[in-house]
């Protein structure tokens, strides 16, 4: 029952910080949004029993990606302008 | 252009844990889940957080390219050279000639349920080595190479 809960709270998050993503303009916040999905997405693979692309991911998508992410912001503009 | 002092300070704390987190990995690919690649990439981690950090120059004191190159070239030859020792031997390629020789990782595997003994796997532990020296050399390099186009349009 406990694990069920667990699991429905997972993937609620997942579909939220997917929406914030697409949401912000502030391109930070949406860099750290798409950090947090990459870290629920890990966890949701340690529930499914796959510790091992559990860490990957939570190195790769959480770590790696985010780093590079954050380095493009610091060169380019941080808020997105409005579409004409 | 550098980050503020906290984030610097946070990194520099976080930086030893990282490193020794991702060892660990390494280390026990062969007992518990993870192994090389992840292991190199945790270590990976670490060495991106230093360089989102600070400024161009500041990381260039701290790593050479040149260095982070020979790492991943050394942790290849390191892979290909384990394997190829055991053609040596007379045996067949990747041949595992360590396991229960009672040498380096060369403890038989004991019976029954045990928590694992790490002095065992025979060369799978050596090759987690070498894939996790591999690893953290090529990652660091792909964010070391995107800091250093940044640094060129900042000039700009």
């Amino acid at each position: 029952m406990i694990e069920t809960i667990i699991h429905v709270l997972v993937i609620a998050g997942l579909v939220v910080s997917a929406i914030l993503v697409f949401h912000f303009r502030d391109l930070l916040a949406a860099a750290l949004a798409s950090a947090l999905f990459s870290f629920l997405i890990s966890l949701e693979f340690y529930i499914l029993q796959a510790p091992d692309v559990a860490i990957s991911q939570a190195a790769i998508g959480a770590g790696l990606t985010t780093a590079i992410f954050i380095l493009a912001i610091r060169s380019t503009k941080r808020y997105e302008e409005d579409i004409p | 252009m550098r980050m503020s002092k906290i984030v610097r300070f946070s990194a520099d704390v976080l930086f030893g844990a990282i490193l020794i987190f991702g060892f660990y990995i390494i280390l026990h690919g062969h007992l518990t889940p993870g192994g090389g690649f992840q292991g190199g990439a945790v270590v990976a981690t670490g060495a991106a957080l230093v360089i989102v950090a600070y400024s161009y120059e500041e990381v260039l004191h701290m790593i050479k390219k040149a260095g982070l190159m020979l790492q991943e070239s050394a942790g290849l030859v390191m892979f290909a050279g384990v394997a190829l020792i055991a053609l040596g031997l007379g045996t067949t390629f990747f041949f595992n000639y360590l396991a229960n020789s009672g040498l380096l990782f060369g403890m038989s595997v004991p019976f029954g349920p045990n928590p694992g003994e790490l002095n065992t796997g025979g060369v799978l532990p050596l090759m987690n080595i070498a894939v996790g020296i591999e690893v953290w050399g090529g990652l660091a390099i792909v964010i070391l190479y995107m800091l250093s186009g940044i640094s060129k349009a900042e000039e700009a």
